[in-house]
């Protein structure tokens, strides 16, 4: 079979194309996003990007319902958008088989939290399946299939960032042959009216209770055999580090974390002296162990939040394990494949810190800089945009999730109303708008409040690497389609006060801002230029004539990676500088050219 | 083994990694690759974990465990000098990209030969001129290959199976290019080798 080194997502993608999948559903969002990038460019499933997590699962199970095998992507995050369809779909099970992947971001690299969605599994009563490396991302996302159609039952393939975004060797195959089954009504089953409702949750905990009993005979689970000093349970990419950190223990891994393999775990707890779980963030596994009434090592050393590593877990549990006579001790001598230092050097102190920022000719830069030194009260969104919550932009007040801002900026302003003199306005990019912001803006047009919504339409999804959105008229297998406008849509809610401006002409935006920030009663400004790594501007770069800069550090305020300073006056860095003119049109003197 | 690449967001760190996990696999060895996308990659400081060898479990190295780190930028350097082993080797460019809020006044950056001090006291590093070669050979984004072709000779796998992997990865109007730096690159470190 051939071998390729594939990143979880790539993996997931395979698998699913592999397993004779249909069709596949997502919403963009780190690290899930290259799965539905990869399986598109495989002609016999039909992808889509949809506008957002719900609607992506809503599409693959009603796939699913009509005989189709269906597959819904998403960051974690974006389950708790589509978890009214998930808990749903438990309910009504999967004629097409049916899997789910959440992909899940311990240490936040990309997210607002790190929530352990193994739990989602639990609430609804799905089963997680929970990959170690990409080989495994593959083969459960087949086996995910199967179970789903097995059981009747969607399945949660639950990945994290480290199996996301890891290449790891991979052995592919061939595509099987599958038919869509075709719609067949079952009104009973399909139809969640209470009365039918009560009796498929009987049935979802019949099903359940079967998969309680395959849990425990699985090849999912199983035993590495190694000494039986100590025994460590464990899931995801925390075996990886474990079996870094302790190359000759007995190990439980779990490849299926719900339902809960219990027997299992009572047998292999009784074989080894010691037992210790080893899982990422929230204590999941361990408190199903405890539940058993076993004695267990966990989060009472590892810690709760950010991603684990072979050295934290090597540190974490070394002095309870030798405290006990384990097998700490011999890390390094079989079959561990790095050698970990007892005390990790410290890294050199202070070094300015190289936060991500906006890119040279970032039409972002013009629409922050016209709402600098204003008395607002903005609330941010998800996005490229959200780094203008730093200096020197500070856009926003508020970060909380897809939508988030102009519900807030309406909130803030009905329990503010005459009390606060400052403005308040949203800040949301085009693709959050369609995922989430529309139904904010409908609310703010009903329920009329005194907010300046601004879309910064940039004409692609620009944060999660460039993915087309109901706006650019191109689908994500890159078809031709409508374009939806959010103009039309801002005046199809009543609103009056719309505006559209290129955030390339600076001082232009501003003054729309200051006569739209006038204005009582919502208002919409759209500041539409196509993100330059979409657009790839190229002009001639700028040039500031230090006889006439006067150093006022006017243009610095655009946070444009391509300015800085040199001996007193503002400079240009030429390989940087994509031309863009934003920084010329702010100049107060004229000296950029 | 443990490499260790880094520099900032946009200077082509995943594609050397890219290249060099794909050689560490047609020679067979089991291998691991990790980094993160995503809101880092907008010109932060980035770096990507490759580990191969027989049978390879952690994708992620520890702190004072690189066999080899390759920096492309010298503040990335120093940055990332702590997950050196001590007997690992340190290559970089020390060509310079200032962080923004240094570009805008809000942070001081070390001077250079500040930087060299620190660098130095941990570590005898060798500086390879990427960027400069890159720049000379018309392109300064194929800096990412003439620091591949550098690392290349301190790594145990042929010449030709890099080039192979170049051909592969690459899209095939800059092969040409790629290969010019690869062979560049190897030149700035080996010249008697190439």
């Amino acid at each position: 079979m051939e071998k390729q080194l594939l990143s979880g997502d790539e993996a997931i993608a395979r698998g699913a194309w592999e397993a004779g999948c249909h069709v596949a559903a997502a919403y963009p969002g780190t690290p899930s996003t290259e799965i539905l990038e990869n399986l598109a460019t495989y002609e016999e499933v039909y992808c889509e990007w949809s506008t957002n997590e719900k609607v992506a699962l809503e599409v693959a199970l009603g796939a699913s319902i009509c005989g189709a095998r269906a597959l819904a992507t998403m960051k974690h995050v974006g389950l708790n958008v589509a978890a009214d369809p998930f808990f749903s779909a438990a309910y009504i099970g999967a004629y097409g088989g049916l899997v789910i992947v959440s992909a899940d971001d311990p240490g936040m690299h990309s997210s607002q939290n790190e929530q352990d969605n193994r739990y989602y599994g639990m609430a609804a009563k799905v089963p997680v399946l929970s990959p170690s490396d990409s080989q495994e991302a593959l083969d459960f996302t087949k086996q995910g299939f199967d179970l789903s159609e097995q059981f009747d039952i969607p399945v949660l393939l639950r990945i994290t960032t480290r199996i996301a975004h890891s290449n790891t060797v991979v052995a592919v195959g061939p595509r099987e042959a599958r038919e869509v089954k075709g719609y067949d009504r079952q009104s009973t089953k399909t139809i969640l009216l209470p009365a039918f409702a009560r009796r498929r949750h009987v049935d979802l905990e019949g099903r359940i209770d079967r998969l309680r009993e395959y849990t425990e005979q699985t090849p999912l689970n199983r035993i590495e055999q190694g000494s039986a000093k100590l025994g460590i349970v464990c899931d995801g990419v925390a075996y990886q580090y474990a079996r870094e950190v302790f190359p000759d223990a007995s190990f439980l891994k779990l490849g299926m974390v719900h339902p809960f393999p219990a027997e299992r775990v009572r047998r292999f707890a009784a074989q080894v002296s010691e037992l210790i779980v080893i899982e990422e963030v929230d204590p999941f596994l361990e408190m199903q162990i405890r539940a058993l009434g076993l004695q267990v090592t966990g989060k009472d050393r590892l810690p709760r939040w950010d991603e684990l590593t072979p050295g934290v877990v090597q540190r974490a549990l070394a002095g309870a394990v030798a405290a006990s006579g384990g097998v700490a001790s011999e890390a390094g001598t079989a079959t561990a494949t790095m050698e970990l230092p007892a005390e990790p050097p410290t890294p050199e102190a202070d070094l300015p810190m190289r936060p991500p920022a906006l890119c040279a000719g970032c039409p972002h830069m013009g629409i922050f800089f016209a709402l600098q030194k204003r008395k607002v009260i903005i609330g941010g969104d998800i996005g490229c945009y959200t780094l203008g919550a730093l200096a020197p932009h500070e856009g926003m007040d508020t970060c909380i999730d897809m939508g988030a801002s102009i519900t807030f900026a309406h909130g803030a302003d009905k329990a503010l109303g005459e009390q606060d003199p400052r403005k308040r306005v949203a800040f949301i990019g085009d693709s959050t708008f369609f995922h989430s912001g529309m139904t904010g803006l409908v609310n703010v047009a009903y329920n009329q409040s005194d907010v300046l919504t601004i879309i910064a339409d940039n004409r692609t999804t620009g944060m999660t690497g460039h993915q087309e959105h109901p706006g650019t008229g191109k689908t994500l297998k890159g078809a031709p389609t409508d374009c939806v406008d959010p103009e039309a849509i801002a005046r199809a809610c009543g609103i009056e006060q719309v505006a559209t401006v290129d955030p390339y002409q600076v001082k232009e935006t501003r003054k729309v801002v200051s006569e739209l920030l006038a204005h009582d009663g919502p208002a919409v400004l759209i500041t539409k230029r196509a993100c330059a790594l979409v657009s790839r501007i190229r002009e001639t770069p700028k040039r500031v004539d230090p006889e006439i800069c006067i150093y006022c550090k006017t243009c610095l305020r655009l946070g444009c990676p391509a300015l800085t300073s040199r001996e007193g006056k503002a400079f240009i860095v030429d390989t940087v500088c994509v031309g863009c003119g934003m920084c010329a049109d702010v100049c107060p003197r004229g000296a950029i050219s | 083994m443990n490499v260790l690449v880094c520099g900032v967001g946009g200077q082509g760190v995943l594609l050397f990694t890219g290249l060099l996990s794909q050689v560490a696999l047609s020679a067979g060895r089991d291998v691991k690759k990790s980094e993160v996308h995503g809101m880092a990659q907008r010109g932060g400081s980035v770096s990507s974990h490759v580990r191969f060898g027989e049978r390879v479990y952690s994708p992620l190295i520890e702190p004072g465990a690189a066999e080899l780190i390759v920096a492309f930028e010298r503040l990335e350097a120093v940055r990332y000098a702590h997950y050196l082993h001590p007997a690992g080797r340190m290559l970089y460019d020390p060509h310079r990209i200032d962080p923004l809020p240094v570009q805008i006044g809000l942070a001081e950056r070390p001077t250079d030969a500040a930087l060299e001090a620190r660098l130095a006291a941990r570590t005898p590093a060798l500086a390879v001129e990427a960027f400069a070669k890159a720049r000379e050979l018309g392109n300064p984004r194929v800096q990412n290959v003439v620091m591949l072709g550098a690392a290349s000779s301190f790594l145990e796998f042929p010449a030709d199976h890099y080039r192979e992997a170049i051909r592969e990865l690459v899209k095939p109007k800059f092969v040409e290019l790629n290969l010019r730096a690869f062979d560049a690159g190897r030149a700035l470190v080996a010249p008697a080798a190439v």
